[in-house]
């Protein structure tokens, strides 16, 4: 029962962690857009770094990795442990699509950063514009998902 | 002769960088720092005597990229978003404005005992790995294969996020022009970026830019990379000078060659809006840059930690089943 518990404790602690990840990647990933001094929200005491560039570039670099472990994390953990615990459900399979997709999409934009990358024009174009059209589609079935009451693993 | 030739070896690698750029369509990555690949130009700053020929030339052979906005502009919401208009001022030449991608420096300095009066052709510096096109959130400017790095009018919304990042806040900004006029314009965009283009479209055909054709003084060489920096660092040691643009922001494409350092050159030309700096400048991708190596980490300690966690139940259920027997 203990270690039922623990283990309980440990997926809600996992969970809060992917929903932390997920929000402040979201607000750095708009935050690449010049929109955030435009309509105050960096005038508000203490978010004066969503107008920074380089800063919320960073911070998008830094909750990546953390998102790629989680994912690592969660993939493995599945895997190895599928014959123990629930199977991911229909909305729990259209989410994972995406988060990998938004990891793909990111991945190679990454990749386009470096120095020594040059892709072409109308990539470049499509992976900014699929990235940003794969986050809003995550957050629109996130949502649609709390309202439902659809979980990730039945 | 020093024309003749530089002419000659720009042609050959001009030729060569058009082939490169006209199968750039294709998604692949590009050795960017192959040194080959990226024209690189040299401007001796010596040789100038600020007869500004380059930045008329700049003017007559980039008239049709300039914008055409349209009046009365769009009202934009919130009011702090501020209008730029520079189609009523056309003529200003002594700074950068979407109207003048090159202007004329000047600067006073005393060197080794002597009075260096210097004349500066500004512009954009074209960099290796330029912020402006890495960092634009559509895709709107871009780096071509030869190292030219451009704005693309008819997709920039005019953010202005390139001139945010650049460390020479470069790009200037046209209100009443471009793609924002046809979505949100209220609410969304300000116009379009502009800046030089080391005149992508000629140099395409093999051709020089406007700049560098047009200088009688020579001022500007234009050619590969590495040859250009090798060349620098030969004059450079000739005259006792110094470079500006091999290493700021992590490499241009533009390379200065002064008698006099730069540090001083910095402090005594005019600084501000259009008329950039000529500090060192850090490489500014370098910091995210240099967390792209803990991302390939990041999966793999996942999965480890995984692997752990199941290798530990593995263990315990093993003990139990153990005790039980």
């Amino acid at each position: 029962m203990n270690n039922a518990g623990n283990e309980a404790k440990k997926r809600s602690a996992g969970r809060y962690l992917y929903l932390l990840v997920v929000f402040f990647l979201t607000l750095t990933g708009f935050a690449q857009m010049p929109i955030f001094k435009r309509y105050y929200i960096a005038d508000i005491p203490g978010l004066g770094w969503l107008a920074q560039f380089y800063v919320t570039h960073y911070m998008h670099y830094l909750f990546a990795i953390v998102l790629l472990a989680i994912a690592g994390y969660w993939i493995a953990d599945y895997w190895l442990t599928k014959n123990r615990r629930g199977r991911l459900t229909v909305s729990g399979y259209v989410r994972a699509s995406i988060v990998f997709a938004i990891i793909v999409t990111g991945a190679l934009l990454v990749i386009r950063n470096l120095p020594d990358v040059v892709l072409s024009p109308n990539l470049i174009i499509f992976l900014d514009v699929a990235h940003l059209g794969l986050a809003v589609t995550l957050l629109a079935a996130g949502a649609i998902c709390l309202i439902l009451k659809k979980p990730w693993v039945l | 002769m020093e024309k003749q030739l530089s002419r000659r070896s720009f042609l050959k690698s001009g030729l060569a960088a058009a082939c490169a750029v006209s199968a750039s369509s294709l998604p692949r990555p590009a050795a960017a720092r192959n040194e080959t690949s990226q024209l690189a130009t040299l401007i001796d700053i010596r040789k100038c005597i600020g007869c500004e020929a380059c930045v008329e030339a700049c003017r007559e052979s980039n008239y049709d990229k300039f914008p055409k906005p349209e009046k009365p502009f769009p009202k934009m919401y919130p009011d702090r978003v501020p209008v730029m208009d520079w189609s009523d001022k056309q003529d200003v030449r002594d700074r950068l404005t979407p109207y003048n991608w090159l202007y004329i420096q000047y600067a006073e300095a005393e060197h080794k005992g002597e009075t260096f009066y210097l004349t500066i052709p500004r512009r954009c510096m074209h960099c290796v790995n330029p912020p402006c096109v890495k960092l634009c959130p559509w895709g709107a400017a871009r780096r071509l294969e030869n190292g030219i790095s451009r704005i693309d009018s008819d997709l920039c919304l005019g953010g202005s996020k390139c001139k945010t990042v650049c460390p020479w806040k470069i790009p200037e900004r046209q209100t009443g022009v471009g793609l924002y006029l046809d979505i949100l314009p209220a609410f969304a965009g300000n116009g379009v970026m502009y800046k030089c283009d080391r005149c992508y479209n000629l140099v395409a055909k093999g051709e020089l830019p406007a700049c560098i054709e047009a200088c009688p003084e020579d001022v500007q060489k234009i050619g590969p990379r590495d040859e250009i920096i090798r060349e620098a660092k030969k004059i450079a040691q000739e005259i006792d000078g110094y470079i500006y643009g091999e290493t700021e922001n992590g490499g241009t494409n533009t390379i200065y060659i002064s008698p006099v350092p730069f540090e001083k050159l910095n402090q005594s030309i005019e600084k501000g809006p259009g008329k950039p700096h000529l500090a060192p400048a850090e490489d500014s991708m370098e910091d995210g840059n240099n967390l792209a190596a803990a991302m390939l980490i990041a999966p793999v300690a996942g999965i480890a930690a995984a692997a752990g966690k199941f290798y530990k139940m593995t263990q315990s259920e093993n003990q139990k089943g153990g005790d039980r027997e």
